[in-house]
């Protein structure tokens, strides 16, 4: 999730890409509706979320938008043209699709794979390598050590970053994401995300994204949209303001316990101030390390190695014990945190590390400074105090129009 | 140590044969194959989302195969007549099979991930069949092509019977003579060099194999 300022979200809604009208789907054979009249603005440079139980009917709404399953009843309504009835391959072309199973053509290359829909739309070979390049970048992946391999050398998370560059092939407005990142492991997963999100930033793309993990849902969305039974929506907000008032006891039931530390995932370590921890670097000496130990608030000083990454904790034994050099005196620095990271990630970590503060460091690993137990209680004041404004504002909006009508 | 030498001298003496009946030999097969994997492949691609239409063809191709294969070439004399057309016939209904069950199995076996993913980026059902669940088939509906072609290597020697030709004549040669002299050299020959051919054609598709799979499934 892009939280409010990343992907500014606007109390009014914003302009609509996608627009199902009283959309409708009955499978054959059976006389309950998948999807009944589902109504659903798609706001254009947002990441929406389908979310519900399984069964809810979450991933044949998506298929409808691409036509993968065609309506029963009901219009579809893309950049303003009603695509209801045209050629659906046509339509496809225009449109990114991203599945679980990912689905990567093990016959052709990596950049055969990327160059799919370019190939389809009849893009000249020079403008088709220089986009799978740029795609390959995009996604982190070098194009001139991937380009050339197969799907079966890569791992599941490569594997996925490129149905994610094939999905983007021929830069489509509209990307189409049916439980992107369910066939991976948790941590390979929350990377993924991370960086999905970050190139989500650049590329204002409209995403509709299906998952069935609500925690995934607050993580990615702009906007979630809670589905019961039949595609009917229980709630449709930004997940702070579902968070703070669930609509209704299913949403309730779905958003299930801990809603504080859900919170948490809804901010990211670098819109927070960071704390500066006293750091020494390589070829201090103990007594200016000694002095700025006695200085500051702290038992620890944190060294840094020669690149500025954090590297050790030096406590005041380890600056009185010259037997030892610095640099393999104290405990080792092991986790570190990015920008990217929510607090969530960062209370996690603060758990886990020897001193209950987090490091945070660039992308290139330099150290920024360190999330602390403070930083995350402040965060958590200022999301309350926020969430209860808003509802007062909603109940004073409330009674005026109330007066209005009597 | 004897017949080994006089089986030798046979060869020798019979070279000229032994080269004619192995290229007319080699020629039902070589026809035979190319016409069986056009049929099936073109079955196998037409039934492939119909189940019943599948079982259907598939039980037609294994009745085929159960007819006593000296019956097959019998029994078309009265409609074509002797020599290369009942040949060419019972060996073609012989080849199917096996290429179309594998035609079947290979492109059933397209993961339907692959498969949902094209259509997903708008590939029409035509490009998908031969962009994608040929080139992933192909490896196995190959394999199919190499059993019908080492099968029809050697029932063709049964074309002899009805005056096919082909390195049967050797076998048939020694029915009619023995146990005259070289009679029994005779059937070694066709035997021999009907094994030779087989082998022939085994290396060269598992050449043409190598060659047109596609790296990344290798």
């Amino acid at each position: 999730m892009t939280t409010q300022e990343h992907t500014p979200v606007t109390d009014h809604a914003p302009e609509t890409l996608i627009h199902l009208d009283e959309v409708s789907k009955t499978y054959r054979g059976t006389e309950m509706p998948a999807v009944d009249s589902l109504t659903l603005d798609i706001p254009k440079g947002e990441i929406l979320v389908l979310v519900g139980p399984s069964g809810c009917g979450k991933s044949t709404t998506l298929r409808l938008i691409n036509r993968m399953i065609e309506p029963t009843s009901g219009r579809i309504i893309f950049e303003g043209e009603d695509v209801t009835d045209v050629n659906p391959d046509l339509l496809r072309r225009r449109i990114g699709y991203v599945i679980q199973q990912i689905g990567l053509f093990p016959h052709r290359t990596i950049a055969e794979n990327i160059a799919t829909v370019p190939q389809l739309l009849g893009w000249d070979k020079a403008r088709i390598g220089d986009r799978v390049d740029e795609l390959l970048e995009m996604v982190g992946m070098e194009p001139h050590l991937y380009r050339d391999r197969y799907p079966k050398e890569l791992s599941g998370g490569q594997a996925q970053r490129v149905g994610v560059a094939r999905a983007l092939g021929a830069d489509p407005d509209v990307l189409l994401m049916d439980e992107p990142f369910g066939a991976i492991d948790p941590i390979t997963r929350d990377r993924l995300q991370n960086e999905f999100l970050r190139l989500q930033a650049e590329l204002r793309k409209t995403i509709v994204f299906v998952t069935h993990d609500i925690d995934e849902a607050i993580k990615m969305g702009d906007r979630i949209a809670i589905l019961r039974a039949e595609s009917h929506i229980a709630q449709l907000d930004t997940p702070e303001r579902i968070l703070a008032q669930p609509a209704d006891e299913f949403v309730e039931d779905f958003l299930g316990g801990g809603a504080t530390l859900k919170g948490l995932n809804l901010r990211r370590v670098r819109e927070v101030e960071l704390y500066d921890y006293p750091v020494i670097r390589p070829g201090v000496s103990r007594d200016e390390a000694l002095r700025l130990l006695q200085h500051s608030d702290e038992d620890h000083l944190l060294l840094l190695d020669d690149h500025e990454r954090p590297s050790r904790w030096i406590d005041r034994a380890n600056l009185d014990d010259p037997s030892t050099p610095l640099a393999q005196a104290g405990l080792t620095v092991m986790v570190h945190m990015e920008p990217e990271d929510t607090l969530r990630d960062a209370v996690e970590q603060m758990l886990h590390s020897a001193h209950g503060v987090a490091c945070v460091v660039d992308s290139k690993g330099a150290y920024e400074g360190v999330v602390r137990l403070e930083t995350i209680m402040a965060e958590i004041e200022s999301m309350q105090r926020l969430a209860r404004e808003h509802h007062a504002r909603l109940r004073a909006q409330e009674e005026r129009e109330r007066e209005e009508q009597s | 140590m004897d017949s080994l030498l006089s089986w030798f001298e046979f060869m020798g003496d019979r070279s000229d044969d032994i080269v004619r009946l192995t290229f007319e030999h080699a020629r039902y097969v070589f026809m035979v194959a190319l016409a069986a994997i056009f049929t099936a492949v073109g079955v196998g691609i037409l039934v492939r989302h119909r189940p019943l239409a599948r079982e259907v063809a598939l039980g037609v191709a294994a009745v085929f195969l159960t007819i006593p294969s000296l019956a097959l070439f019998v029994l078309f004399i009265p409609i074509v007549g002797l020599g290369f057309w009942p040949t060419f016939i019972a060996l073609y209904m012989y080849a199917l099979l096996p290429i179309l069950r594998n035609t079947v199995t290979g492109l059933n076996e397209v993961s339907p991930a692959v498969l949902e993913s094209a259509r997903g980026m708008g590939m029409s059902r035509t490009q998908r069949l031969w962009r994608v669940e040929m080139p992933l088939a192909w490896p196995v509906i190959i394999a199919g092509v190499r059993v019908s072609v080492l099968m029809t290597t050697g029932i063709a020697a049964i074309a002899t019977l009805v005056a096919g030709g082909g390195l049967g004549d050797f076998i048939k040669n020694t029915v009619n003579r023995y146990p005259l002299p070289t009679s029994v050299e005779s059937v070694w020959t066709g035997t021999v060099f009907t094994i030779l051919l087989a082998l022939a054609f085994d290396a060269a598709i598992a050449g043409i194999r190598r060659l047109t799979t596609p790296a990344g499934i290798r």
